[in-house]
């Protein structure tokens, strides 16, 4: 689809009253989401993604652009396909042998699934935050430099010192942890493993940054640490998270994508999503009625 | 009856026994609907009975038969004629022997007379109420307490805890078993060596530089100067084993390697199984292997470029053991690189790294404890091994850390001192043993050594 058939398409939608929704279940093969799914000025721009699992097909025939330095967030019931959505972003769905990808993502107008393509740099480009944090058994220092001493980003000791300090002190963990670097990073604690794994994550300096489910382990206070977090990160990153939580994504994000059984459902400004949904799955899942 | 016929009778007894237990026990509840008046499941009313009526009455057997022999003959030496008593022990006995042998229709050493025709009777005559004691007591016993314990049966009889006791205590008797079994070798061998120690000082045995364990039988006997001085053995063992490990190492890694992150999953369920084959040759096959086409081949080779190399060289020896010891190698370390968790793979692989960067930086640091393990314990196979060196490596106990030489090792010498005849208490045998004790010692402790370092590897990511 491209933007001018779905601003078209949008248009011929008849306009719902607060409340009053369209749409029906089940969605059939030929849905079309709900809303603008294309952007002005796009990072990341997905046609007609699909992804399968041996025969299941997980995602279908998403189409979704990423804005630039934009927080997009991602919502559904579980299972959905939010997870294998992000992963397709950077390609992680690769490391998973019966899982098949077809469509175009492009990061900046280039087709990252393009055979001449070398996925290394690409991840490097495109950084990932997983659900669970999942710290090298390795000194907090190592966790850090790891990304940048593998890219070479730093010509000295001190330049890797100042790499490994200013992610950290982005990542709001500098001061725990500033008189303890050299010990293992799987002993702090579960809050603190996840901010290592984010401060690991922009120490390679990635333009965009895939967040699976990063606060689902950690305690509210942890929780507001990574929104701030991530509010900051928004000023030089572009960032997908996937959150379970729906006061999370109306903080963090300015747009929302709602995913149902592999289908893009709805996407829109974060505020429309929240006060105005369009779609019935959209609206029952937003109040509470699904999942 | 026959013993085993005893033990089939009593066998079908405890089945019996099982099916009437568990019967009464749904009866005493008014059948399946009152099944959760039980205090157990069914079942074990049944096994419960079923032990009761076999379990003491295969104890009695059991001890009878251990004692069968020693009471029936003491029985027999006491009933004998008083001038047949009153023999040396010796005598004695070689008497024991001819009656037990009449009494079983073999051969004898010496004329049959009335005497001794009465003494094979009055045996024959003593097992036959001894068979027939048995049978009848163990049926007693059977049917007495199977009988108590059916009785016992009801609804609030706690069947499930008291099985589960004597399955307990059974269990605890087998691994007793095995325990002292291990301690009493320990013990035996540890006695020997201090009876060798006795003869040749521990200092001579340890840091000796010689060994030729030749020992005089006659006081005038020629070139009979023993020297019991166990390093060159050591040296032999440690060669070998270096050079089993260098091979062993490298590709029982890389494949591990290989196997674990590269290979399709297909190519994996093919590869390692026939990997693990390689463990499964027998030790004789591997040294005639290295005997018959490698030592030949190496020397060959030598040769060729001008080197002198024995037929029976370390080089062979060494490399053919670890060829043997590669899956040990492979397979453990295969299994911990499969164990480190996906997530810090992708964790790296997110950052940005390629597979070798991910393999070398995250998940051999993560695996390295365990594969020490791996590596330590196929460390303590190449020391323990014995058949290939003795077919490739040679038995002399040359002091030498160049491969193209024989050397020799702990094992073949030990199986050497004790092949053959010899005073079972001649420093030469005993030798064997002090050996055994040193070689026990050494890969305990790498054992010990391994499993810490395996268990420290689990405990990081459980
Ligand atoms: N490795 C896999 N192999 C086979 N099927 C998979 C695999 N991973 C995910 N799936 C299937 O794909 C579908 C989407 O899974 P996904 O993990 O993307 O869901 P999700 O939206 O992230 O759910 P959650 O909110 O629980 O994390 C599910 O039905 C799941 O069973
Ligand atoms: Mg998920």
């Amino acid at each position: 689809m491209t933007t001018a058939e779905s601003a078209a398409s949008e248009a011929e939608l008849p306009v719902p009253k607060a409340g009053v929704s369209i749409g029906s279940r089940p969605l059939d093969d030929d849905f079309k989401t709900v809303g603008n799914v294309r952007v002005n000025d796009a990072r990341m721009s997905c046609t007609d993604v699909n992804v399968f699992y041996g025969e299941k097909h997980a995602i279908k025939h998403v189409d979704l652009d990423i804005g630039k330095n934009q927080v997009i967030a991602m919502i559904g019931p579980s299972g959905c396909g939010k997870s294998t959505f992000l992963r397709c972003l950077n390609r992680m769905n690769d490391t998973i042998d019966v899982c098949r990808v077809s469509g175009a993502i492009a990061l900046d107008g280039q087709d990252i699934y393009d055979k001449k393509l070398d996925v290394v740099p690409l991840r490097a480009q495109v950084g990932m935050v997983f659900q669970k944090p999942n710290p090298f058994p390795k000194s907090i220092y190592d966790n850090i430099a790891y990304g940048p001493r593998i890219h070479g980003l730093a010509a000295s000791r001190v330049e890797l010192d100042e790499i490994v300090e200013r992610s950290l002190t982005k990542a709001g963990l500098w001061d725990e942890v500033k008189d303890r670097l050299d010990q293992p990073g799987t002993g702090l604690s579960g809050g603190q493993q996840q901010r290592l794994c984010i401060a690991r994550t922009i120490a390679v300096e990635p333009e965009v940054i895939l967040m699976d489910e990063p606060c689902s382990a950690l305690d509210p206070i942890a929780t507001a640490k990574v929104e701030e977090l991530i509010d900051e990160l928004r000023e030089n990153y572009t960032i997908a998270i996937v959150t379970h939580s729906m006061q999370q994504a109306a903080r963090v994000s300015q747009r929302t994508a709602y995913f149902h059984l592999g289908h893009l459902v709805e996407v829109g400004e974060t505020t429309e999503i929240f006060t105005n949904p369009r779609h019935k799955l959209t609206e029952d899942y937003i109040t509470g009625r699904f999942g | 009856m026959q013993t085993p016929i005893l033990i089939l009778v009593l066998l079908g007894l405890m089945a019996f026994a099982f099916h009437l237990g568990k019967t009464r026990s749904l009866a005493t509840v008014g059948g399946r609907t009152g099944i959760r008046q039980l205090h157990s499941l069914p079942a074990y009313y049944g096994f419960y009975t079923a032990l009761w009526a076999g379990l003491p009455a295969l104890l009695i057997a059991g001890v009878w038969l251990f004692f069968e022999s020693s009471v029936i003959t003491s029985m027999v030496v006491a009933g004998l004629p008083a001038e047949l008593r009153d023999q040396p022990p010796a005598q004695l006995g070689l008497l024991v022997n001819d009656i037990t042998n009449l009494a079983n229709g073999n051969i004898v050493s010496r004329a049959v007379d009335d005497q001794l025709r009465a003494a094979a009777d009055h045996m024959n005559a003593l097992r036959g109420i001894g068979k027939t004691a048995l049978t009848a007591v163990a049926l007693c016993i059977a049917l007495g307490a199977g009988a108590l314990a059916w009785r016992t049966i009801g609804p609030r009889m706690r069947a499930r805890n008291r099985v589960e006791a004597i399955v307990n205590a059974l269990l605890i008797i087998s691994s007793l078993i095995a325990i002292l079994t291990t301690v009493g070798i320990v013990l035996s061998v540890l006695f020997e060596s201090f009876q060798f120690f006795h003869k040749i000082p521990l200092t001579d045995f340890l840091f000796g530089l010689e060994w030729s364990p030749q020992i005089a039988l006659r006081a005038d006997q020629v070139g009979a100067s023993g020297a019991f001085g166990a390093v060159p053995l050591f040296t032999g063992t440690l060669l070998i084993s270096v050079i089993a490990l260098m091979v062993a190492v490298p590709i029982g890694l890389m494949s591990a390697i290989y196997l674990a992150d590269y290979a399709s999953p297909r190519l994996r369920s093919y590869a390692k199984p026939v990997l693990e084959v390689l463990a499964g040759v027998p030790t004789v096959v591997y040294g005639f292997f290295a005997a018959l086409t490698l030592a030949p081949a190496i020397r060959g080779a030598g040769e060729a470029m001008g080197l002198s190399v024995s037929s029976e060289s370390a080089l062979a020896a060494g490399l053919v053991m670890g060829v043997m010891i590669i899956p040990f190698v492979s397979s453990l370390s295969d299994d911990v690189i499969n164990a480190v968790p996906q997530s810090l793979r992708d964790a790296s692989y997110a950052l940005g790294a390629t597979r070798s960067e991910t393999i070398r930086q995250v998940i051999l640091p993560a695996a390295l404890p365990g594969i020490m393990g791996g590596i330590l314990l196929a460390a303590s196979r190449a020391i323990g091994e014995t058949m290939i060196v003795v077919m490739a490596a040679g038995l002399s106990a040359n002091m030498t850390i160049n491969p193209l030489d024989s050397v020799t090792t702990v094992t073949v010498q030990i199986v050497t001192l004790l092949v053959g005849d010899q005073e079972f208490d001649s420093a030469k045998t005993l030798a064997a043993f002090a050996l055994g004790l040193l070689l026990f010692i050494v890969t305990l402790g790498l054992n010990i050594v391994a499993l810490h370092i395996v268990r420290k590897y689990r405990e990081q990511y459980e």
